[in-house]
């Protein structure tokens, strides 16, 4: 167990290399001088030389990758062009709200997800199948921040239920820390929600079909036990595989959220961060989330030991 | 006493060409601590009888007609919940494919456990302590280390007689046995069927044993059913039945059955006599006798009109024209 | 034990033969998802491409005389902030979303197709190939485009490109999957054994297999694209916003949104609706064509 952890932890560096690599080199795939690009419009020629030695672009290639990663490696992730505050301490200082809106996204999704794809598959070609698999579609369809705006606009501005916008940090009371969290992530669960629910049909009608379901119905089993317990565990591996993938929207719709309902987070931050140019905030960001990503799915790899006793490593 | 009595069954299913005639026309009745074989080639319909018995067809694309009564009930009529309490309890079925009929992510122990804790209100220790009495019962050895194991621990034979401590647990009244020992090995299905045959002993069930093997049937069954093509085609005891086989297609079965001696002999390869051609396809009604088109015997008779089951002796029944006329000679 | 049966009565089915339909109806009761997507997407490429004698006005033109109007006659869906006609600019703006989402798609099968094909056919590249798509499916898509327009700057062709560099591992990786699954059967060895090359190979026998599951992924493509591009706009990192866009008229109606509601709700509905249609049409095409092998992401 230990030795194939390791072993997959070990697998993961070429593709964290690959990452360091793309976001270190972002910067240079735009043409021009990266150190004016990085400056900006209205800097001066000495600014442009102060940045200019602090990234150390008068060095080669490869020696400054190799000792941003070493850096990076370190923790260190730079120093913000706009704020002069290190990237860590601005991603710090964000982190909550990101992760509190992810969590409870996943919670949600989860919860509402499964059964209602257990539910299609159980009943598969009635009604209840194709109001699931048409909300599904839908929740394909309409983007994260076109079901906030509506949700927003319905529970907030008509209903007056929760608040519009704006974050309420947890040591604030759990209470205005839920309300604050609660509409983005019902407008951030719609693809994920779509996406699990039907991995979890597809899944469930696959092992539904399985020998095994007759003999759980031979000994008189009601349907509840027989798609809980004798199935979903059986179709567990599929939907939790698709749980982690599901991550990367996940994060991307995270971005597009905060905006919508003005949450601090670290999307607000590397949005931000966009709009001044700030690529030691941008590169930090896209670091973290998919380093985020990778290990997410590694323990994912975990859990199938869990699921499945056929699964050793 | 009678226990079971199946009258008229007819099963179609439904395709997207049209119904499928799996099962047209099968009666028996079976009584209690006994042991009736149904026989048959794969599409005979067997298989489809003892789901129907056991209400486990699809009521989407399944349809059954006639009449199954088991304990004074009419099975076709009662509802899911009421069936639900029959089977586990009052009707075990041991399945064909050891491989796949238990589930992979749930251990041994709580395979069997659950027919206990839901059809007897045992407790989870109560019902482990059973379930382990059980494994020792269908000769599983260590079966207190085997209880927290997972079927793909275990062998095809271990299997098999972990789904039959499954059949058993409640002590049903009714045994269903579809093809139980088709996938095992030779020595293995001997064991097994010695195995069931000593349950029955023990515990006064009846066994209903679906095979398409007339070899295994001897030793076990009190009386034989032999289907095609949905149809039952000769019932007798199984001992008139080997000895006195009267429908052609029942002839074709013993003859392929393997004797010892009769063709093991060095540098003499085993020959089996096939029958020839193929089951009818049953998506059309079928005119005559279903067999005819297998059958060396037939005549136009056989063709226009469809034969009767007609008891020609005590207990002993067929449906063929030619019964009569010296073809069982 | 033994029951004579009396003479069988003529048996009627249980299950009544069911009647045959039409062709076209046939089409619609088996795949209602592609009639209803590919219709509602014709409709709305329709608009797009016609939207100049569809009653739209210059989208480009300020009238600050006319600012901030409610829907009605002159103005169906209202004015924005700086008076211009969002009616005219959301069915301009439909063009932006379309050609993005076309353009994606497109490039993004090519891309796919050929690091896949050469992933799956040659052993010694596919490691390496893999890893990049690896590393580019382990950053998530949306700040991937964001991460590249930042770096390249915004016009439409840099949004294009930065969304292909997204989307393409996944058409990569379906590609290099149905090659090594068509390389597995005996026929490709026979056709090896008698002198058949790789390029011939791919073409006789590989492309046909492949087809299928390529329209479906690149229809998952376009509609991911388009939710990606008007993204990128809505929190302004995207097309430029002088171009009229779905996702940057929103981002321009964000500020008043509590108060006009409306200017966000024109573009919002046309954006769900299209990327609806792409879907709908891509799920029918799955059934249809692949119904195993095509999953999303």
């Amino acid at each position: 167990m230990l030795n194939f952890v390791v072993r997959r932890l070990v697998s993961t560096i070429p593709v964290m290399v690959f990452v360091a690599l793309f976001v270190f080199s972002l910067i240079y795939f735009a043409p021009g001088d990266p150190a004016a690009l990085i400056a900006g419009d209205q800097a001066s020629a000495a600014e442009i030389e102060r940045i200019r030695l602090s990234l150390g672009l008068d060095r080669p290639f490869f020696l400054r990758f190799f000792g941003w990663l070493g850096d990076v490696l370190q923790g260190d992730l730079g120093v913000s062009v706009f704020s002069q505050l290190p990237v860590t301490t601005l991603i710090g200082q964000r982190l909550e709200p990101t992760l509190s809106l992810m969590v409870m996204t996943v919670v949600l999704s989860v919860t509402i997800a499964v059964p209602l794809g257990v539910v299609a598959a159980a009943r598969q070609g009635t009604w209840i199948d194709r109001f699931v698999m048409t909300f599904a579609v839908i929740g394909f369809s309409v983007p994260v921040f076109v079901i906030g705006y509506i949700l927003s606009y319905v529970f907030a501005i008509r209903l007056n239920l929760l608040p519009v916008q704006g974050y309420s940090p947890l040591a604030e009371g759990f209470w205005p820390f839920l309300k604050s969290l609660l509409l983005p992530s019902v407008a951030l669960s719609g693809v994920y929600v779509a996406l699990i629910a039907r991995i979890t049909r597809t899944s469930m009608i696959e092992v539904l079909s399985q020998d095994y379901i007759r003999t759980a119905r031979a000994k008189g089993l009601g349907q509840g036990p027989i798609l809980f317990v004798h199935a979903l565990k059986n179709a567990s591996v599929p939907i939790i595989t698709v749980i982690g993938i599901g991550i990367s929207l996940l994060i991307g719709g995270a971005v597009v959220t905060e905006t919508v309902f003005a949450i601090p987070g670290i999307g607000r931050l590397v949005v931000d961060a966009i709009l001044r140019r700030d690529y030691p905030v941008i590169q930090g960001v896209v670091l973290l989330f998919s380093l985020g990503y990778v290990l997410i799915n590694l323990c994912i790899d975990l859990i199938y030991t869990l699921l499945d006793p056929r699964v050793r490593y | 006493m009678e226990l079971l009595n199946v009258q008229h069954l007819r099963t179609h299913f439904r395709s997207a060409e049209g119904a499928v005639r799996a099962v047209e026309d099968v009666s028996f009745r079976l009584e209690t601590g006994k042991t009736l074989a149904i026989v048959g080639e794969s599409g005979s319909g067997k298989s489809v009888t003892s789901l129907s018995i056991m209400g486990l067809l699809d009521k989407k694309t399944a349809r059954n007609s006639g009449s199954i009564t088991f304990g004074g009930r009419n099975l076709l009529t009662l509802s899911e919940r009421e069936m639900r309490k029959i089977r586990g309890n009052e009707i075990g079925m041991v399945f064909q494919e050891p491989m796949t009929s238990l589930n992979p992510v749930l251990s041994v122990g709580r395979q069997i456990g659950e027919t206990l804790r839901l059809h007897q209100g045992l407790s989870r220790q109560a019902a482990r302590t059973r379930a382990i009495d059980l494994l020792r019962l269908v000769d599983i050895p260590a079966p207190e280390r085997r209880i927290d194991e997972y079927p793909h621990q275990l062998s095809g034979g271990m299997r098999q007689r972990v789904m039959i401590a499954i059949a058993l647990a409640c002590e049903p009244k009714l045994l269903i046995a579809d093809e139980p020992t088709t996938a095992l090995d030779v020595t293995v299905q001997a064991q097994v069927l010695d195995l069931m045959r000593d349950l029955q002993k023990r515990t006064g069930t009846a066994i209903i044993l679906i095979t398409h093997d007339l070899g295994v049937v001897a030793d076990i069954a009190d009386r034989v059913i032999v289907m095609y093509a949905g149809r039952t085609v000769e019932e007798a005891a199984t001992a008139d039945l080997y000895a006195r086989p009267m429908h052609p297609y029942t002839k074709g079965l013993l003859a392929t059955i393997p004797r010892l001696g009769s063709s093991l002999l060095p540098g003499e390869p085993a020959r089996l006599e096939e029958i020839p051609g193929q089951v009818p396809s049953l998506r059309k009604p079928i005119h005559g006798c279903a067999f005819a088109g297998r059958c060396k015997f037939s005549v136009d008779l056989c063709r226009s009109k469809a034969p009767v089951l007609e008891r020609k002796s005590e207990g002993h029944s067929v449906a063929c024209h030619l019964a009569d006329n010296g073809v069982s000679a | 034990m033994d029951t004579p049966t009396q003479a069988l009565p003529p048996l009627p089915d249980l299950f009544p033969p069911q009647p045959r339909r039409g062709k076209v109806r046939r089409l619609i009761v088996q795949h209602p998802s592609i009639v209803i997507g590919g219709s509602l997407l014709v409709l709305i490429i329709l608009l797009a491409i016609f939207a100049n004698w569809l009653g739209t006005v210059d989208p480009y033109k300020i009238a600050p005389a006319k600012r901030n109007r409610l829907p009605s006659m002159d103005f169906w869906f209202g004015t924005d902030t700086l008076g211009r006609d969002i009616y005219s600019r959301v069915l301009y703006g439909g063009r932006v979303s379309l050609f993005v989402g076309v353009s994606v798609a497109f490039l993004a099968t090519v891309l796919g197709l050929v690091t896949g094909l050469i992933a799956g056919a040659y052993r010694r590249l596919d490691a390496i190939i893999m890893r990049l798509m690896d590393g580019l499916m382990s950053i998530p898509p949306i700040l991937l485009a964001i991460a590249l327009v930042a770096a390249i700057g915004g016009s439409v062709l840099n949004v294009i490109l930065a969304i292909t560099m997204a989307e393409f591992p996944r058409m990569s990786r379906i590609v290099r999957g149905v090659v090594l699954s068509v390389r597995e059967q005996p026929f490709i060895d026979g056709a090896i054994a008698a002198g058949s090359t790789m390029p011939k190979i791919i073409i006789r026998h590989i492309l046909p297999n492949i087809m299928g599951p390529i329209i479906v992924q690149a229809t998952y493509i376009c509609s991911a694209a388009m939710i990606t591009e008007a993204a990128l706009s809505f929190i302004g990192a995207g097309t430029p916003p002088s171009i009229p866009s779905w996702g940057g008229i929103m981002n321009e109606g964000r500020m008043l949104w509590q108060i006009k509601p409306y200017i966000i709700l024109f573009p919002a509905v046309f954006l769900s609706v299209t990327v609806l249609a792409v879907n709908l049409l891509g799920d029918g095409l799955r059934d249809a064509l692949d119904p195993r092998s095509a999953t999303r992401l």
